[in-house]
């Protein structure tokens, strides 16, 4: 480095030689990859982007594959029929795709309300509070929790006691997944509330309740709303939790205007589950289909996500 | 002019610096010892505050001039570690009483933050958002428009009160401010370096409106700005900070009118500090 400097210095003009006074070395202002350390640092940027585009290869080519196996199989048709018998031409999830949004819609009835109000509860208690930090490191333990086992729990809580697979006991499994994506990313989002928003209000001589109520939460709304799209999304992919809580159904989860949540119930994951292991071809057709839906459907989810993430910034 | 100064040549004592034949304080602040966990932050400090007048805390950085006005609404209770001895009494009562309810304090003694502090939503209902409150019954929206008014800022939102707080520019954000603490007319308006963080044009419109409201309301304000202090405040505290002891403990030095205050100070450091000779 410095023999390169100095063997050039001569014979260049006063201002990019070596300055003898201040010793650090003039170099030439051209780009160069000659130089070790512009080489280094092109060799770690293009390290970095194809590490990038690696990362991104799962993702596309599992879109790739779903688009060219199961996109041929939509229809109408799909959407509005029951899953066929073996053997039987044609059929449909819409059962399953109905079972899934009810029963995510259901696990989010109840984590919603859990989850948020425990993250007020964490974003305002005292650094030390034992309790509260026992309630994050638990939420912290449950996002690592396997899935299987969520499953477990609901069966033994909700299947057992109840005596029947239902669509409660699947959405109480996948609650137990949505919980600390809710929490924690509540948590965050009201943190990022200033404290000079919340001063105003203590100041205008309002409660903590009223606080918390009518200025942190609609400020972190956004926030608060981002994680719950990303928890929603999670949960809809889930099949684990589902096969013994949920289990299947061949039928609507509503019938002649009657919604009976206390039933076995289908959903897209452990549609897909079922017909991946079947030898007939249209049961695999629609297995294809399904999950090219179920991925569309967790985009959409993500995405409205996103919007919700973005309006936070603005 | 000179008459005030002269009569007040004499006083010595801050503590005790408040005049017979005055009117009764609205607030009368006396800190002994003022903690946050083994910090001393603010010792002997007795100041009193006059109905419809402008009390200012002027002093160096540290000197616990914010505290002391945090104090007057209890707003440091939020602040872990804060322990307080004295008193602060509210038309006699002591507000650090056990059995006074802090939130209800704050709803006469209203305040005004260094960093305007909107609410993120519509200017109206951040002005309507303490009338609901207090659960104000009569008619809201002329409420808002008086609070509006009276923080000089109707012309310039009423065509737009339904746009977020946070559309408006800094010194309009603080004039919502002032419009949402007087929107449910407090006594005392508190009003922490309020102009810091504002442009010299929004700064003395603030001044204006303050000089307004003083006719109908108490203000309590620290600046940085002595100036302000000068243009603005018929009384003034003024608080230094001993360092010598280990700590920063602030406390006061000198409590006058501000003429007198600034004209003829009593003691060498607030001689020096008005001279400039330290910040």
């Amino acid at each position: 480095m410095a023999q390169h400097a100095d063997a050039a210095a001569p014979a260049r003009v006063s201002g990019l030689s070596r300055d003898p006074l201040s010793g650090i070395e003039r170099q030439k202002l051209e780009h160069s990859l000659r130089r070790p350390r512009t080489f280094v640092n092109a060799l770690l940027s293009s390290v970095v982007a194809s590490m990038t585009l690696l990362a991104l290869v799962p993702l596309f080519s599992v879109l790739w594959m779903l688009i060219g196996r199961g996109a041929k199989r939509l229809s109408l048709e799909v959407f509005t029929q029951t899953p066929p018998a073996p053997l039987e031409a044609g059929g449909g999830f819409g059962n399953a795709i109905v079972g899934t949004l009810v029963m995510v819609g259901l696990a989010a009835l109840i984590t919603v309300p859990v989850g948020v109000l425990t993250a007020v509860f964490l974003s305002q208690a005292e650094p030390e509070d034992r309790l509260a930090h026992v309630v994050r490191f638990a939420a912290k333990v449950l996002t690592g929790f396997p899935s299987i086992l969520a499953g477990v729990f609901a069966y033994g809580a909700v299947v057992l006691s109840t005596g029947k697979f239902s669509a409660v006991a699947g959405a109480v499994a996948l609650s137990i997944l949505m919980l600390p994506t809710i929490t924690l990313t509540a948590e965050d989002a009201l943190r990022m509330v200033p404290t000079k928003m919340r001063e105003a209000a203590i100041g205008m001589g309002a409660t903590s309740t009223q606080t918390a109520w009518f200025v942190l939460l609609p400020t972190a709304l956004p926030g608060i709303a981002t994680g719950i799209m990303l928890a929603l999304a999670r949960a809809a992919g889930e099949t684990a939790p589902l096969l013994f809580t949920a289990l299947f159904s061949h039928y609507w989860i509503a019938s002649q205007g009657q919604l009976d949540l206390l039933q076995p119930t289908a959903s897209l994951a452990v549609l897909i589950y079922n017909f991946a292991a079947v030898p007939f071809d249209n049961q695999l057709e629609l297995a294809w289909a399904a999950a090219l839906v179920l991925v569309l459907l967790v985009l959409v989810v993500n995405l409205i996500g996103q919007a919700l993430a973005v309006r936070r910034v603005e | 002019m000179q008459d005030i100064v002269q009569s007040y040549s004499g006083a010595d004592l801050p503590s005790e610096a408040f005049m017979p034949g005055e009117a009764e304080p609205v607030i009368d602040c006396k800190i002994d010892r003022l903690h946050y966990g083994s910090f001393l932050a603010v010792r002997d400090t007795h100041v009193p505050i006059v109905k419809n007048n402008i009390t200012a805390f002027i002093g160096p950085s540290g000197c616990g001039k914010s505290t002391v006005l945090r104090c007057l609404n209890r707003m440091n209770d939020l602040i872990r570690g804060f322990r307080f001895s004295g008193y602060v009494r509210y038309r006699g009562k002591d507000i650090y009483e056990r059995t006074v309810d802090p939130v209800a304090v704050r709803r006469y003694i209203g305040m005004v933050f260094q960093q305007p502090n909107p609410f993120a939503m519509s200017i109206y209902n951040n002005v309507s958002f303490g009338l609901w409150l207090n659960g104000f019954r009569g008619n809201r929206a002329e409420r808002v428009e008086q609070a509006l008014r009276g923080a000089s800022l109707w012309d310039e939102v009423k065509d737009k009160l339904h746009k977020s707080g946070l559309s408006l520019s800094g010194g309009q954000q603080q004039r919502l401010c002032i419009a949402r603490a007087i929107a449910t007319e407090p006594e005392v308006l508190l009003m922490d370096e309020p102009c810091s963080a504002l442009d010299p044009i929004a700064t003395r419109k603030i001044e204006e409106l303050m000089l307004e409201l003083k006719q109908k309301y108490t203000i309590a304000i620290v600046t940085h700005n002595l100036q302000q202090a000068a243009r603005v405040a018929d009384q003034t505290a003024f608080l230094y900070v001993d360092t010598s002891d280990a700590g920063r403990t602030g406390h006061l030095v000198e409590f006058g009118p501000t003429k007198a205050l600034f004209q003829n100070p009593q003691k060498p450091s607030t001689q020096q500090y008005i001279a400039g000779e330290f910040s």
